[in-house]
């Protein structure tokens, strides 16, 4: 088989750090590749080499043969190297078509060219399967549509190599399915796909050649049947992971935390109710647009609830998330770049931010600083994170995982009952992934308790006591007993059961 | 059904305001109603009009442009002197202006673009700088213009009056502009994602440069189109005129956000603002409450203006359960 993309050697050191260091890898043509590795393992360095956007050390690239030494990105498009990013280079006010041919539009009679612009937009959508009208505004798509409008932008540049990093993490299974039949699609029509992902399952159906990294070094490379995900796990790690998951350390206790009594609003949830103990870890299942994130929002008092009735520690909870925060909820939301994190603001603001207002001294009600400096060191200890300074590092410069950490840790300040976490592993690899369910599982043994929402139903089956499941904004069912039937539990979320 | 159209209102919430209070006025002061005011509200909305136009561009690219009122002042003012000393006359005068528009435009991009510094700061600066000039050039007195201005300000082809021409005519230059070159696609992608459209290829530093140059340009013109009615130019000239112009633009629709507005939008702002201030006039309220009234009825379109945004958001959640359809 011949190859599209050829790493000689290749090498990426920043202030004498490698980052990357020798890898010698052949792309080859009409094939899709997998990338994986933990974050940090330097996939985006090895990607940001051949997208152009770092420039290697030492070592060098070959496009068909020829030497291959990109400037800049533009370069790389050029070449006839497209990149998917997980955050999809769109514009949300311009039109699909607008959006395919920002960087430059045919004219005629010095005016962009609608018609042109539309029938070659049409063409690239036909050849997608996606049924929409070229001149839809990009703002009214959904998450997935979105994502084929940035593939039909590879296409009309005539892209040869396509770089998909993490592209499933926002979508819905259906939309993953979609996009994987589009990747086959793109396969056989002779394009070279390069796939990085953290979904070792994705990685095991998707591709034909797997790549991986740790460390800034190529550790193993073949074809997809040479390896399991056992195999996988154990490359991207160095070692035998003896378990994805930590032994819980404790039982549910008999007090029940909090409970939810008939939740009902209408057009988003009916008749919600369930009750979380103390010690306990409660699974949430269900499928993108179930109602699971929306039922955290209504616990939180985000989101309005026409009636029923939510009590904590027995006593009925009202008001917004001021109160309920209050009260000991903490919420960890599903989307900590926008809503959980400052990413500017240094580590230990970020976690004191939650309870700022308990470090006022009197009585100008001044900050204390040093009593900030001191909590903030003491929870970062209690998180295991990762990090240099907290009083200076920025949120942003923490891989997924310690940000994650980061959000979980400045609401452990507030000594919260119950526990919200919602999608508390997205976009974080293996090693973070185990440090998260070990905190969670100490919030549980001290007496806490927690509530998992995931549209991962084995990380659920590796964490919980119990697994609720949802579907159209009504508990479907409940599982406790061990060991778990996925099969039920997925049939529940379909509702196949029910209907 | 209801929430269609409550939806409805809310997309076209300028629309609504602007027949509000033409009727409102229309009851209360007979007479407003006539095509004579009618015109000559559009004729007086001109001024704002086009350099609200203009700063829409930098709107829409998240900028902002506060130099736009020193801008009005100190364009003709040096249209002027070129008048007078070199006897360039009134087009000749005209061109002046808009080289000077260009040139005031140059000054903030430079700071803006080249050195990084924030909008808000450079024009800021630059809004004492640009008048600061014009003092000095006149020693603080007021500038007279020959006879020949005020012919051009006063005059009209084929029965419409020359500031409104102007006024339609930048507008469907400013329209053509943003919805059909590749200029104006790339204003709106800047202003949805800065580093996405860095990333798109697009040359973010060339587009900003050119949003500031029609801004200043387009407060240039506006302010020879203004002067030319009246013939003279003081020292006070455009003075706080900046808001109404940030006004009439977000007004119609723009955002301070950057990425939303159209350029027909904020024409329609613009004659709002006017309507307004005549409306009052013609319904003799109290002179010294006119400003608090305006004032009003600004906040009141830009409260409609988030609420928009707020309820656009809240109706187009998704709903999970079948049941919100009846």
């Amino acid at each position: 088989m011949s190859h599209l993309l050829t790493l000689q050697d290749l090498s990426k050191a920043f202030f004498g750090v490698h980052a990357v260091q020798g890898v010698t890898l052949n792309i080859p043509e009409g094939a899709v590749t997998g990338l994986i590795g933990e974050n940090g393992a330097g996939k985006s360095t090895l990607m940001n080499m051949i997208g152009g956007i770092h420039q290697p050390t030492s070592g060098s690239m070959y496009w068909r043969d020829t030497p291959y030494t990109p400037r800049d990105t533009a370069a790389a498009t050029e070449t006839g190297i497209a990149f998917i990013h997980q955050e999809l280079n769109l514009f949300y006010n311009l039109t699909i078509s607008e959006n395919l041919f920002i960087d430059g539009f045919p004219k005629r009679l010095g005016l962009i060219d609608r018609k042109a612009i539309d029938s070659r937009t049409r063409e690239l959508l036909k050849l997608l399967d996606l049924d929409l009208a070229p001149d839809t505004l990009l703002g009214e798509l959904s998450p997935g549509e979105r994502q084929l409008v940035e593939i039909a932008k590879a296409l009309h540049r005539e892209a040869e190599l396509i770089i998909f990093d993490e592209p499933t993490t926002s979508l819905t299974p259906r939309e993953i399915e979609r996009l994987f039949e589009v990747i086959d699609r793109l396969r056989s029509n002779g394009k070279t796909v390069i796939f990085i992902s953290h979904v070792l399952g994705d990685v095991e159906r998707l591709c034909d050649h797997i790549a991986v990294m740790r460390d800034g070094q190529l550790v193993a490379e073949g074809p997809t049947s040479d390896f399991g995900i056992p195999e996988m796990i154990q490359a991207m790690i160095g070692r035998e992971l003896s378990a994805l998951f930590p032994d819980r350390t404790a039982q549910p206790g008999a007090e029940i935390v909090a409970e939810a009594i008939n939740l009902t609003q209408p057009g988003v949830m009916k008749d919600v109710s369930f009750q979380i103990r103390s010690g306990e870890i409660l699974g949430l299942f269900g499928l993108m647009g179930s109602g699971r994130s929306e039922l955290a929002r209504v616990l939180f008092g985000l989101d309005p609830v026409a009636s029923g009735e939510i009590k904590l520690g027995g006593k009925p909870l009202s008001g917004g998330p001021q109160a309920r925060i209050r009260a000991g909820l903490a919420f960890v939301t599903e989307n900590r770049r926008e809503e959980g994190l400052l990413m500017d603001a240094p580590i230990s603001d970020n976690l004191s931010l939650v309870s700022i207002s308990r470090f006022g001294r009197t009585p100008l009600n001044l900050v204390d600083r040093p009593g900030i400096a001191q909590a903030t060191a003491d929870i970062s200890d209690q998180v295991t994170l990762k990090a240099g300074d907290i009083s200076v590092q920025p949120a942003k410069a923490l891989s997924g995982g310690n940000q994650q950490k980061v959000v979980i840790g400045k609401w452990l300040m507030e000594d919260p009952r119950l526990f919200i976490l919602d999608e508390p592993t997205r976009g974080v690899d293996v090693g973070a992934k185990y440090e998260i369910y070990t905190l969670a599982d100490r919030l549980a043994a001290e007496g806490g308790a927690v509530l998992i929402i995931s549209s991962e139903l084995e990380e659920l089956m590796g964490m919980c006591d119990r697994i609720m499941v949802m579907n159209q904004g009504e508990i479907i069912d409940t599982f406790a007993e061990k060991p778990w039937s996925q099969k039920a539990i997925l049939a529940a979320a379909f509702r196949e059961v029910a209907a | 059904m209801n929430t269609d159209l409550s939806r409805l209102a809310l997309r076209n919430a300028t629309i609504l305001i602007f027949t509000a209070v033409l009727v409102l006025f229309g009851l209360v002061a007979p007479g407003f109603l006539s095509p004579e005011n009618l015109f000559n509200i559009v004729k007086q909305s001109s001024f704002i009009g086009i350099a609200a136009i203009g700063i829409t561009f930098v709107l829409l690219t998240r900028g902002i442009d506060l130099s736009v009122g020193s801008v009005m002042y100190l364009g003709p003012l040096i249209a002027g002197f070129a008048m007078r000393d070199y006897g360039v006359g009134v087009a000749g005068g005209f061109a002046v202006a808009i080289l000077a528009g260009l040139a005031m435009g140059a000054i903030n991009a430079f700071f803006i673009v080249r050195l990084g510094i924030a909008p808000f700061i450079v024009t800021l600066a630059t809004l004492f700088f640009f008048r600061g000039a014009g003092t000095w050039m006149t020693s603080s007195r007021q500038f007279d213009f020959d006879r020949e201005m005020l012919d051009f300000g006063l005059s009209s082809v084929a029965g419409i009056p020359v500031p409104i021409l102007l006024f339609a005519l930048a507008l469907v230059i400013a329209h053509l502009t943003l919805t059909r070159t590749t200029f104006g696609k790339q204003v709106y992608a800047i202003g949805a994602d800065p580093e996405a459209a860095k990333k798109a290829g697009i040359r973010t530093g060339t587009i900003e440069t050119g949003v500031f140059l029609i801004s200043a340009t387009t407060a240039s013109v506006a302010g020879f189109v203004l002067i030319s009615q009246i013939g003279r130019l003081d020292v006070a000239f455009g003075e706080g005129r900046e808001f109404d112009v940030i006004a009439a633009a977000v007004l119609g629709g723009a955002s301070l956000f950057g990425g939303v507005g159209t350029a027909w939008g904020t024409a329609v702002g613009a004659t709002l603002i006017q309507t307004v201030k005549t409306g009052l006039i013609f319904s003799g309220i109290n002179l010294y409450l006119q400003p608090i009234a305006l004032g009003l009825v600004i906040f009141v379109a830009v409260l409609l203006d988030s609420l928009r945004a707020w309820r656009l958001q809240v109706s187009q959640r998704r709903a999970i359960r079948a049941e919100v359809a009846d």
